[in-house]
């Protein structure tokens, strides 16, 4: 399964480090990950597979829920089929 | 990859927005309960339903963690109830305690379809059954009641409507300690649908089949954010947009739809498009038309807008789901509906202009409090207006109206949570008692004969 992981926060170092490592913790594949700064936020999108995950992913997100809390960021984990649902015909 | 703008739109409209799902309801065919007495009866329906139920909560909750767009409600719907008391007359608030016991059970916020349809004929059991209405929603907590009175095909059964008049001031003055809160659970339609996924007029119709799931998506406020942007656009523009909107929206309820109909063992139903408000700021339909460009929802150019707004949300959703189906128009409850709510306070609202905004929209006149000395015969009228509307335009139309017990016009009454506030609105002085109490049935119109 796919999922879509959405990092939004007041920009700092470290943010895709812990991020990444905490996936990398769960067996979590990034299959692509894209940066930036918006309106003076830091953004990132990642696309993982979940396909050997030690964790659900709902138990994920509640992870990852913690880590964003701890980092001062919010993190998001949804499926990525609810993005293709609505945006693609 | 996906689109770095259309991913953070998504995750923008359920933070910002209040973009959510605004009900998963399960219905479930109770026929194979009915035996001759209450007692059996009503256990055997409280055992269906916990059984078929049991996991509507979980796969919910599930569904919601994992797209992350919120589920608000979770509710059950059955057959009309007044179908599984024929033997058991003067007793149906026995089975009435078992409904509303196993909603409770199962975790759902309302179970829907203590119903009657009576659009051309009330039998002996269902008049006795309406009877038992107001009995049945002052014991129960989680219960709703619908009752059917007119359709297109079959014209109006105006005994029914005068009875309802009737069991509606009963209702209130049963549940007088919580300002007549009973009548919040009770609805009266015209061409009532089988699949409607919204209380408190769900019930699940005899052509369903045994355990469906419709689910009804929301969103007034993605609308109204869609819009804000849009500053001296066109109308043509404005539909537009809202057709887009509306089809993103449609599409994420139409998934959650088909996943939690695999997890629940249930046939898709349908995706009711409904724009259902909230009381919340941020969530309400009478915000888009003031967008839209309305000084206040209630004045003229409103029936207009509100028209528009309906059509487009209706073309947009439906090339998004598969299968379309319940009310499928905005809802226009007033004290559900913030904006609604400060339109009645400053008296830019009436329930006259009510009345036109439900030739366009679904559903009807929906959450209204009135005076509580309204008298029965006039509740009826409204009812006789509104079934009119619906029988003449092929449409739903429908009747919530709380006749508030000892409070009138100038007072306000809460109900709290989604059902939110509602000020005591005015009634027309004139009375129709010589017509109500007429009785009969109103022949179906023309149009009804196609065959």
């Amino acid at each position: 399964m796919k999922a879509i992981v959405t990092v939004i926060g007041k920009d700092k170092p470290g943010i895709i480090a812990k991020v990444s490592t905490a996936l990398a913790q769960n067996e979590v594949n990034i299959e692509d990950i894209s940066q930036t700064i918006m309106q003076g936020n830091f953004t990132m999108l990642m696309q993982c597979d979940l396909t050997n995950a030690k964790l659900s992913l709902k138990e994920l997100k509640s992870e990852l829920l913690t880590l964003g809390e701890s980092t001062g960021v919010s993190i998001h984990v949804q499926h990525e089929e609810i993005f293709n649902a609505m945006h693609k015909i | 990859m996906l689109n770095r703008k259309e991913i953070l739109e998504t995750i923008d409209m359920v933070e910002k927005e209040h973009f959510d799902v605004r009900t998963i309801t399960m219905g479930i065919s109770l026929i194979p309960c009915i035996r001759e007495d209450a007692e059996k009866t009503a256990a055997l329906c409280y055992d269906r339903i916990c059984k078929k139920a049991e996991n509507i909560v979980k796969v919910a909750e599930d569904l919601e963690a994992e797209f992350g767009i919120p589920i608000i409600n979770k509710r059950v719907s059955i057959t009309p109830a007044s179908l599984l008391t024929s033997s058991f007359c003067g007793k149906e608030v026995v089975l009435a305690k078992a409904l509303d016991k196993a909603a409770k059970t199962v975790g759902v916020d309302f179970l829907g379809g203590y119903s009657a349809l009576v659009q051309k004929g009330m039998t002996s059991y269902e008049r006795s059954f309406i009877k038992s209405i107001p009995e049945a929603l002052a014991v129960t907590d989680r219960m709703c009641s619908s009752v059917n009175v007119g359709s297109s095909k079959a014209g109006i059964n105006m005994d029914a409507v005068r009875l309802m008049g009737e069991i509606i001031k009963e209702t209130a003055d049963k549940t007088k300690d919580r300002d007549g809160f009973g009548c919040a659970k009770l609805v009266v339609f015209c061409n009532a649908v089988e699949d409607n996924p919204f209380m408190a007029g769900a019930f699940h119709g005899l052509s369903e089949g045994e355990t469906v799931i419709n689910v009804g998506v929301s969103g007034p406020g993605v609308v109204h954010h869609a819009l804000q942007n849009m500053k001296g656009a066109s109308v043509d523009e404005i539909a537009e947009t809202i057709k887009k909107t509306a089809f993103k929206i449609t599409r994420a309820g139409q998934l959650i739809a088909k996943e939690a109909s695999k997890r629940l063992s249930a046939q898709f139903g349908i995706v009711d498009l409904s724009l259902a408000p909230t009381p919340v700021m941020g969530d309400s339909v009478a915000h888009i038309l003031e967008e839209i460009g309305l000084d206040s929802v209630g004045g003229h150019g409103t029936t207009a807008a509100l028209a528009m707004l309906n059509d487009a949300v209706k073309k947009g959703g439906v090339m998004a789901s598969s299968n379309v189906g319940g009310l499928s128009g905005a809802f226009i409850p007033v004290s559900e509906d913030i904006g609604m709510i400060h339109a009645a306070e400053k008296g830019a609202i009436t329930l006259s202009k009510l009345e036109a905004m439900t030739c366009v929209c679904s559903v009807g006149i929906d959450m209204v409090a009135v005076p509580g000395d309204t008298p029965a015969t006039t509740l009826s009228g409204m009812i006789a207006d509104e079934a009119a509307i619906g029988m003449i335009n092929n449409k739903t139309t429908a009747v919530r109206v709380i006749p508030v017990p000892g409070k009138g016009v100038g007072d306000t009454v809460e109900f709290g949570g989604l059902l939110g506030t509602a000020p005591i609105m005015e009634v027309s002085p004139y009375g129709c008692s010589a017509f109500i109490s007429r009785g009969g049935r109103m022949p179906a119109p023309i149009h009804s004969n196609k065959n």
